[in-house]
């Protein structure tokens, strides 16, 4: 999925500073690379006669801060062809993308025209220190800011938190766009280098944040042209601007999402951008620059604004629109209710969808459905279960028989989705159910954390066929899942302890089994899961307890992953810090700006936990160990492959 | 034995007693008279079958008063059986004393017969492995039909016969793997007395390869003592150990050799009580620990803990009167995880325990 668009292997040739990406545009968006100095492939690609036309130095003039705003639509994530995850290698050249990028030459263009070479270099230059200044910890040269206008420091933070040779680099290049070339090449590679390193991985990105301040931050933005287009820098500058912490780090932001596809439509990208541009939120300080990689946190502070557009859709179907919103502030969450909840959209919108004339139904459809996904994104990264069940909506479009008509091809997708549901997760939990209420006996004490469906299910199924046992629920800060589910229990007559994380070494003695559930797992058998599980199964391991985890296999993931930190979603880091209903609890709310950054807040949404820790896994194709799951990625992606 | 319907002894596990009948000292004389006992009481059994179970008939009427237990019983009684193979000559007689017109019923028959097979003996993992196999090749058979009834119903009883021959040839193919790993000079710690251990030493002694066996004495079996006799004739130096000493000889030991009453999805084995034990002090001591068993004892078992099997229950004979307030462990077998076993030698290769879960998904997914 999004890791995937990420960590291409391709080379990403960046120019530092900011040049246009004759690049892949197909590069998913991190809007925030967009901005400014994209690293582009470039020099490469500069051959490419698209990226001829643009001038090395894309520095978006002030004026146009409004179209930029406008045109930063683009984003990026998930382009609607191809899979969600299978985004075009960063920095690939692609033709297509060349395309896509002239598409919208009139903005880069006028950026051109407006800026001559030597201004360019110097507003470049000037931007990088502004931005520089901005970030306070840029060791920018003295640059004089008094022709730089806000918007131009915008965009030239948004360039990217260029290092002081990049903007050389880029100063250069902007005065003389060829000579400059093997300079830039040095500093590309430089820049590339460092993009690589920064942009491990995972984590969407692409979406708002790119436009938004984001894009500052990441200087891969640079790769998709379309992104580059003035407009969105200079929004994302703005953006980076505020982020307090703006340091030559932030170049490293894993903006190298290779850009989605864009949409054709330009229309669409302003809304987007517009929406996005709400969306993203100039949530910059406090950041851990460990992490800095991962999608910072969107919270849902915009929800009455964008409740308010609603009815102003034109692009976005209104259910789609819906369950992002309900992503946005936490209301739907939980893999399994997440990915059904996205299904059932994607049904409501296939079934008013209608073929526009001259295309055909596969491929526009794919691109819409891409289009929902990106916004999706946008809203909260996605999580295993909904990659998966993309991948196979997609397939399944993609596989659709060119004969049907148009409203059997929707009969058929409606039903392929309404099947996959049935079958990869309420039929699979039934399963898994059976299963796993053989491994509970009568006088057990089983341990849960936080608040998994499908555990739930199981301890209420096992308490009515008569098994007597009792729970111990442990719940973590900040989400405090496990109250919810505490609450259900309770009320169906379980008994159970409710202690917290904390307290878990205090607590396993008596613990005879653990039962946990999972986002995904991964091909190592490794278990990607709420934060906190993989000190439970340590902490069960250390104890002798058998720790049982229960997942469908619909949510199993080829991927391999050794750690928690290159992939991973980022919370609120607010939320850290405050305690809901102890206003005395408020000793991180008075610091100066400066203290301010020397505090960073991590607030992790998921994390790995060892193959080594779990005893089985239970899922809808038996209990198995650990090492079988890619067997069984293997059999189940012939099977749905098949279907 | 065990001819009446239902285990006489329900608290302790046939497996078990079938063992420790195989592991009594046997001579030819009191051979012949058990195999003479056990076809009257089958031939009695056969005729006037009002009370029998009959689960194959299925109504047919109880002139066919055929049991497959007693079939399968009289099968297990040969000691050179395993219970799996038993099992399937069982459900192969089914098939061929049943009346069944197409493959439906047929299949019907079987698994009813299957059931009441596992039902019979719940404790023996090989014998439910044996069945659910069985049925396995049965049902694919079954699903591929294109043929006649007849035809297709004769093929599954030759598969059956073969089924049988396959599991002596599997007996062969895991000594043969074996012999690598065993070389000149070595000890070789040996619990409980598994056939296929067994041809496996004896193979190796016709190589002439020059090693020493230690036997632990496999209370309450006395498996040891069957062991090193049968050894003794072959002229392998052979130490007896008291089940104690295990530890203390382990530094003289280069590898432990067991075989598996049943080897589960985790990739763990069900073996005689004490394999564990012996298990967890090899692994502590960097010793390996090898695994023979054959292919068909693979079951769709997932033990967490040792508490999580069925229970097998055997009575010990301690030698000495135990007053009644004593509660006596009576467990026969123990389960030993697979972070202590190193490899498993099948007639499907040498597997690491890892792959026993691909196998079985693979069998039956």
């Amino acid at each position: 999925m999004d890791t995937r668009r990420v960590s291409s292997a391709v080379p990403r040739v960046r120019q530092v500073g900011f040049f246009t990406p004759n690049t892949p545009a197909h590069q998913p968006a991190p809007t925030r690379s967009q901005s400014g100095p994209p690293t582009s492939d470039s020099p490469p690609l500069s051959d490419s006669p698209a990226s001829n036309s643009l001038s090395p130095v894309m520095i978006p003039p002030p004026r146009h801060l409004s179209d930029n705003l406008g045109g930063r639509a683009y984003a990026l994530p998930v382009p609607g062809r191809g899979n969600a995850g299978e985004h075009a290698t960063v920095g690939s050249y692609n033709p297509s993308e060349s395309v896509l990028w002239l598409e919208s030459p009139p903005r880069s263009r006028i950026g051109d025209e407006e800026l001559s070479e030597g201004t360019e270099s110097s507003l470049g230059w000037y931007r990088r220190s502004n931005s520089a200044k901005v970030a306070s910890s840029l060791p920018s040269g003295g640059f004089d800011l008094s022709q730089v206008k806000q918007p131009e420091s915008v965009a030239a933070v948004e360039a990217k938190n260029p290092l002081p040779e990049k903007s050389e680099a880029q100063k250069e290049q902007a005065s003389n766009p060829k000579s400059l070339k093997a300079k830039t090449t040095k500093a590309e590679r430089r820049a590339l280098q460092e993009s690589q390193r920064a942009a491990k991985a995972a984590s969407k990105a692409e979406a708002n944040k790119s436009n938004a301040p984001g894009g500052a931050a990441s200087s891969k933005p640079m790769k998709q042209p379309p992104q580059k287009k003035d407009g969105p820098p200079v929004a994302s500058s703005v953006a980076a601007s505020e982020r307090g912490v703006d340091r030559p780090v932030e170049k490293e932001r894993k903006k190298d999402l290779p850009p989605p596809r864009m949409q054709f439509d330009d229309e669409s990208r302003v809304d987007k951008a517009k929406r996005r541009s709400l969306l993203n939120q100039p949530e910059a300080r406090n950041r851990v620059e460990l992490f800095r990689h991962l999608p910072p946190h969107k919270n849902g502070s915009q929800l009455p604004y964008l409740e308010s557009k609603f009815f102003e859709l034109h692009e976005m179907h209104p259910s789609v629109y819906k369950v992002g919103l309900q992503y946005l502030t936490g209301d739907t969450s939980g893999g399994n209710a997440r990915c059904i909840a996205m299904l059932q959209a994607f049904q409501e919108a296939i079934r008013d969808y209608s073929t526009p004339p001259e295309k055909t139904l596969n491929r526009d459809l794919t691109s819409k459905i891409g289009g929902f996904v990106s916004f999706l994104i946008e809203c909260r990264p996605l999580s295993m279960s909904m990659g998966n069940a993309i991948r196979f909506l997609k397939s399944r479009i993609a596989r659709l028989p060119l004969t049907l008509s148009e409203s059997e091809a929707k009969a058929a997708l409606c039903s392929d989705i309404d099947r996959f549901i049935n079958e990869k997760i309420v039929l699979a939990d039934k399963v898994i159910l059976r299963h796993a209420a053989t491994k509970i006996r009568d006088g057990d004490v089983l341990l849960t954390y936080g608040s998994s469906c499908v555990v739930e299910m199981i301890l209420l199924y096992a308490h009515e066929i008569g098994k007597q046992f009792r729970v111990v629920v442990v719940d973590s800060r900040p989400m405090l899942e496990g109250q919810k589910q505490l609450r259900r229990l309770v009320a169906k007559g379980l008994s159970c302890t409710y202690t917290q994380l904390n307290a878990i070494s205090y607590v396993m003695h008596e613990v005879t089994r653990v039962f946990l559930g999972a986002s995904s797992i991964f091909s190592n058998g490794t278990v990607y899961s709420r934060v906190g599980t993989a000190s439970v199964a340590m902490v069960a391991h250390a104890f002798h307890v058998p720790v049982l985890v229960c997942c469908e296999a619909y949510k199993f993931h080829e991927r391999v992953q050794l750690d928690s930190i290159c992939f991973n979603e980022l919370g609120d880091p607010d939320a850290v810090s405050k305690v809901p209903g102890r206003e005395d609890v408020n000793y991180l709310d008075n610091l100066t700006d400066k203290q301010k950054e020397n505090l960073q807040l991590l607030n992790l949404k998921y994390d790995a936990t060892p193959s080594d820790y779990i005893s089985v896994i239970v899922t809808d194709y038996g209990m198995i160990p650990p090492t079988s799951v890619p067997v069984i990625v293997r059999e189940y992606r012939k099977e749905y492959l098949l279907i | 034995m065990a001819d009446s319907l239902q285990n006489p002894k329900p608290n302790v596990s046939a497996y078990y007693q079938t063992r420790a009948a195989h592991h009594a000292v046997v001579t030819s004389d009191w051979l012949a008279q058990a195999q003479a006992a056990v076809s009257i009481q089958t031939d009695d059994d056969s005729s006037g079958s009002d009370g029998r179970i009959a689960p194959v008939t299925g109504g047919k009427g109880y002139d066919k008063a055929f049991s497959v237990i007693d079939e399968f019983n009289s099968w297990r009684k040969q000691p050179d059986l395993a219970e799996a193979v038993a099992a399937i000559r069982a459900l192969a007689a089914v098939i061929r004393a049943s009346q069944a017109t197409t493959m439906m019923e047929l299949e019907i028959e079987l698994k009813k017969a299957s059931d009441s097979l596992k039902a019979w003996d719940s404790t023996s993992i090989s014998l439910t492995a044996g069945c659910d196999l069985f049925m396995r090749y049965v049902t694919r058979t079954s699903a591929l039909e294109y043929e006649d009834f007849n035809s297709a119903r004769s093929r599954l009883i030759e598969r059956a016969e073969k089924f049988g021959e396959i599991s002596c040839k599997a007996r062969r193919i895991i000594a043969m793997l074996c012999q690598d790993f065993i070389f000149d000079g070595c000890t070789i710690l040996v619990h409980g007395f598994s056939r296929v251990v067994f041809e496996v030493l004896k193979t190796a002694a016709q190589n002439k390869k020059h090693f020493r066996v230690f036997c632990t004495e496999g209370r309450p079996d006395r498996t040891g003592l069957r062991l090193s006799n049968e050894l003794a004739k072959l002229d392998v130096p052979v130490k007896l150990l008291i089940d104690s000493a295990v530890a203390y000889t382990m530094d003289e030991v280069d590898m432990v050799l067991v075989g598996a009453d049943g080897i589960v999805e985790s990739g763990g084995i069900i073996n005689m009580m004490g394999t564990y034990q012996i298990a967890l002090v090899s692994h502590s001591m960097n010793k390996p620990v090898y695994v023979a068993a054959e292919s068909y004892k693979f079951a769709r078992l997932y033990p967490l803990d040792q508490k999580d099997l069925g229970p097998a229950l055997r009575t010990i004979d301690f030698g000495v009167p135990i007053p009644s307030k004593v509660e006596v462990e009576k467990s026969a077998r123990d389960y030993t995880p697979p972070q202590y076993l190193t490899l498993l030698f099948t007639d499907l290769g040498v597997l690491t325990p890892s792959v026993v879960s691909d196998e079985l998904i693979q069998l039956y997914l």
